[in-house]
């Protein structure tokens, strides 16, 4: 009973939310919203049996991707005006297009069995001595650990990609060259001159 | 009450519809497009860790995991995009982004 | 072998001189080209030698040429009494008018192209009087035409020349038409193209008829009516005669070349190598005799009053061509050829001399602007005496003989309207005689009117331009009597009788020896009384022909507009078919061809591609909802077959 309190709780606002991201005037609140639905979302994870996964989403989505769209939208200089300024003039269609959209879904992924008590997800009783996050650790570092390779490498490439798209070098900030530095020669930079020694060298001045 | 796959998968579809919508029906705000990308793979993974519950396979969380990885990269690069075309143009209007019209 | 070479030295002369002539030294291509020339010359006269002393024939095949179903034709040489004639008339008349050539075109930048054309043009008609069969002739037919089309517009920087050379080609054109027709209702009743074949046919060809819209016409008539149309443009006779007074366009040597001695000569070869087929159609020849005297004596008439030198000497050319023409129809074709032979040399001379007049008085041409030349340029007087005396046919001169024998020709002859030829070929004579007369008085003798700065820059021509004179004299003044027995006398018919076919009925070259004495001696007659009016005209009282001119204005106008045929011509066939070509080519070929072929496809395909690029808007968001709806048309259709 509980179980589908929450999950209707939790499906309901998943769904405003995410209506209120597409439709809110502000962007800062359409990035809250954003994370409003995130958390909204492991809450229905953790119902369905996954707690890493639904940690993960927090830790990740949440605490990184969200946090960087807040980032930019704080950092760069939006013209708020222009952006609350919107036009409803494809707003039937496309709601229209939507409702099609998602009544095909429907229709599609319907049998009468898929609300009967065979497929049942909360309260499914699997019992199992490993806790989820060792069940997956167990499938991730064997059957699928060249996945897990990959999935590294497009973190790197990201990481790279987002560096070169945005990096631009100032004129006022001083960096070292540094195979400048090391290839240097001992002629350019000392040079040896004699000095003529003055006779007040031997006095106390 | 108990809640069957078919709830889930039509909590999926509705977010999906919604992340959809979102894609071309926003004027203003190019963030927008990209939050809406978020969503739409949150619906995915609704999806799949649903199915992972229902077939007691953990394929289908594990798979959620990457994408969650590529969600967050793919994040990442959207933005840095949309950081320089700022600099260049100096608005984030889509409407005003029709350079490659034919 | 040496057949072969007669014909193919002068195309290797051509293209030697045509491709190297610029690298290689001036002199030495002058040289090298005359010498292709001169040796066909030597060979030519040896052939007719032999030709002459006893009847001797050859056939040299080449190589085949077309094997197609019934048409077999193949290259090959043939040589009879007909043939070396024509051989000596061509490459006499060649060589020399290639050595005049070195002298007149000296100063022209474009020498080398000059002489390879003048050896081209030596070649084709080569090929034309030594083939074997139709197709052969056609070549060279189509080769002689092109030639004279390169050689008219060899100033092709000039206007008048190029739309003059234009005008020949396409009235040959029409000519060349009738010629192909012909041919073709040979082939399609023979099934072969070669001489020999068709010839022994002419029996059953003349017997046979076939009909278009229900109309019988009688197969040889026909055909030799169409053949004797391709001889009409070509010779320039009566209607297709409109392009040879402006191929005077071209240098003099071609002039003298093309349109006096060989050229327009192919017309009287085609019907005289056909005589097999036109003995056996009497109408056709009627068809022939008047067509040749009417152009004799329209060309002389409008010969009357030209100013242009070379104009008066072109149409003496057309006048002298009708006379050829009435032999052959008198059924005299050895008289014809004869005439052809001296003619050949006297006109040449004429041509070259009047050449070297106009090199005397820089460049002019009208006589109405010379006068008293002849002390000045003696030499050049004197041979344009005898050139004038041969034409006109003046006693024991090569003219003579051979221009009385075509009127007593047309007098004795058994072809309907013979006596219509007879009548106006004598007062062509008139004619002839007094503008011949007319042209020298004018520019020889007389006051003279030419300006100071020209006079005082009158000199003679050089050697290498008078050296062809002097031959051309020897030429016209011995040629009559040393040749006349081999064509007119009974005695030597033998020779003629692989060449020339002559019907049971016809005796005509017999007769001519027992024509009425009044019929022998009217020609003379002519010429004398030419010759005094012409100088009372001109030497004693020249105020006559200006008062005659104005009492007479219309004719006058009308001779000297050539009888208005250019016009006439213009309003019904030029203006009529300009405007249709123009119709074809500008709605016909570009609006609906090119509307519905390339430009309109291309026009079309760009206004789609247009209309579909308008889909490509650059706004994301409308691509991402045609994604969309793509995909959701995608699911209804798999959704609805499931």
């Amino acid at each position: 009973m509980f179980p589908a309190i929450l999950f209707y709780i939790f499906s309901a606002t998943i769904i405003l939310s995410a209506l209120m991201v597409i439709f809110s005037k502000d962007p800062i609140n359409s990035v809250l919203f954003l994370i409003f639905s995130f958390v909204n979302a492991a809450g229905i994870f953790l119902l369905a049996g996954a707690e890493f996964l639904a940690l993960i989403l927090v830790i990740v989505y949440v605490g990184a991707v969200a946090v960087l769209f807040l980032f930019v939208i704080m950092m760069l200089d939006f013209n708020i005006e222009n952006i609350k300024k919107e036009t409803k003039k494809f707003l039937p269609l496309g709601l229209f297009i939507g409702a099609i959209l998602f009544l095909e879904i429907s229709l599609m992924i319907y049998t009468p069995e898929i609300f009967s008590n065979e497929f049942r997800i909360i309260g499914k009783s699997y019992i199992s001595n490993l806790s989820n996050t060792e069940i997956l650790g167990n499938l991730i570092y064997t059957d699928y650990f060249l996945q897990f390779q990959l999935a590294g490498f497009i973190l790197l490439v990201a990481m790279i990609g987002a560096i070169v798209l945005t990096l631009r070098h100032r004129d006022y900030v001083r960096r070292q060259n540094i195979s400048n530095q090391i290839n240097r020669e001992s002629k350019a930079s000392i040079e040896l001159v004699d000095i003529k020694l003055n006779d007040r060298a031997n006095n106390d001045n | 009450m108990i809640i069957e796959l078919g709830h889930y998968l039509i909590l999926s579809s509705m977010l999906f519809t919604i992340g959809v919508i979102g894609v071309f029906l926003n004027r203003k705000n190019v963030i927008i497009i990209l939050m809406s990308l978020e969503l739409i793979l949150l619906s995915i993974s609704i999806n799949l860790v649903a199915f992972s519950a229902f077939l007691n396979d953990s394929v289908g969380q594990i798979f959620s995991l990457f994408i969650l990885t590529v969600a967050a990269g793919e994040a990442a690069i959207g933005l840095a995009i949309l950081v320089v075309y700022f600099r260049n143009v100096g608005n984030i209007e889509v409407d005003k982004i029709n350079k490659m019209s034919g | 072998m040496a057949l072969f070479l007669i014909v193919f030295l002068p195309l290797l002369s051509s293209l030697i001189v045509g491709f190297f002539g610029k690298k290689l030294n001036l002199m030495l291509s002058h040289i090298f080209s005359c010498i292709m020339i001169i040796i066909p010359f030597f060979l030519s006269l040896y052939f007719l030698k032999l030709s002459l002393s006893g009847s001797y024939n050859l056939v040299v095949p080449l190589f085949e040429w077309l094997n197609s179903g019934d048409l077999i034709t193949e290259w090959s040489l043939r040589l009879d009494l007909l043939t070396s004639v024509m051989l000596v008339v061509v490459t006499s008349v060649s060589s020399l008018v290639h050595i005049y050539s070195i002298g007149y075109m000296s100063h022209d930048p474009h020498q080398t192209r000059f002489f390879a054309y003048l050896s081209f043009f030596t070649f084709a008609m080569l090929i034309l009087v030594t083939s074997n069969n139709f197709l052969q002739l056609f070549f060279g037919w189509e080769g002689v035409g092109l030639a004279s089309y390169l050689l008219i517009g060899f100033w092709h920087k000039k206007d008048s020349a190029n739309s003059a050379a234009m005008k020949a080609f396409v009235v040959n054109r029409v000519g060349d038409f009738g010629f192909l027709i012909g041919l073709a209702i040979l082939f399609f009743h023979t099934s072969s193209l070669d001489f020999d074949t068709i010839f022994s046919m002419n029996e059953q060809l003349s017997s046979n008829n076939f009909s278009i819209f229900n109309i019988d016409f009688n197969v040889l008539n026909t055909a030799c009516f169409f053949l004797f149309m391709g001889a009409m443009g070509k010779s320039a006779q009566l209607f297709l005669h409109t392009w040879l007074p402006d191929a005077m366009e071209g240098p003099t040597p071609v002039s003298a070349l093309i349109h006096a001695a060989t050229m327009v000569t192919a017309g009287i070869f085609l019907v005289a190598r056909c005589s097999p087929l036109f003995e056996m159609s009497q109408s056709i020849l009627s068809f022939i005799i008047v067509v040749g005297a009417s152009t004799a004596f329209f060309a002389a008439t409008v010969a009357l009053v030209q100013n242009d030198i070379k104009r008066i000497v072109a149409y003496s050319t057309c006048s002298q061509l009708g006379y050829m023409f009435v032999a052959l129809g008198s059924g005299a074709y050895q008289i014809a050829i004869f005439h052809l032979f001296t003619h050949a040399f006297f006109k040449a001379l004429l041509f070259l001399g009047s050449g070297s007049v106009i090199h005397a008085v820089s460049d002019e041409q009208d006589i109405r602007k010379m006068g008293g030349l002849y002390k000045l340029i003696p030499f050049t007087w004197i041979v344009m005496l005898i050139g004038t005396l041969g034409l006109t046919g003046a006693p024991l001169m090569s003219g003579y003989y051979s221009k009385d024998g075509i009127i007593e020709a047309a007098f004795v002859s058994q072809t309907e309207g013979h006596l219509y030829a007879f009548y106006l070929l004598v007062f062509s004579a008139l004619l002839t005689s007094f503008y011949s007369w007319r042209l020298i008085f004018l520019t020889f003798n007389g006051k003279s009117n030419i300006s100071t700065e020209i006079f005082s820059k009158i000199h003679e021509s050089p050697r290498v331009m008078l050296f062809p004179l002097v031959i051309l004299s020897i030429l016209t003044i011995f040629s009559g009597i040393y040749f006349a027995d081999y064509f007119m006398s009974h005695d030597y018919q033998f020779l003629w009788q692989s060449s020339i076919y002559l019907s049971e009925n016809n005796h005509v070259i017999e007769s001519i020896h027992y024509v009425p004495k009044w019929v022998k001696y009217s020609p003379l007659v002519m010429m004398i009384l030419g010759l005094i009016t012409a100088s009372i005209f001109y030497l004693i009282y020249p105020n006559i022909p200006k008062f005659l001119s104005t009492q007479f204005n219309f004719l006058y106008r009308f001779l000297l507009n050539k009888w208005y045929f250019d016009e006439i011509y213009e309003l019904i066939f030029v203006k009529n078919i300009s405007k249709f070509g123009n119709f074809l080519s500008n709605f016909g070929d570009k609006r609906v061809i090119d509307g519905l072929g390339p430009d309109g496809i291309s026009i079309r395909v760009m206004d789609i591609a247009k209309q579909i690029s308008r889909i490509q808007t650059g706004y994301i968001y409308h691509y991402a909802f045609a994604m969309l709806i793509g995909l959701m048309i995608f699911i209804t259709y798999f959704f609805v077959r499931v």
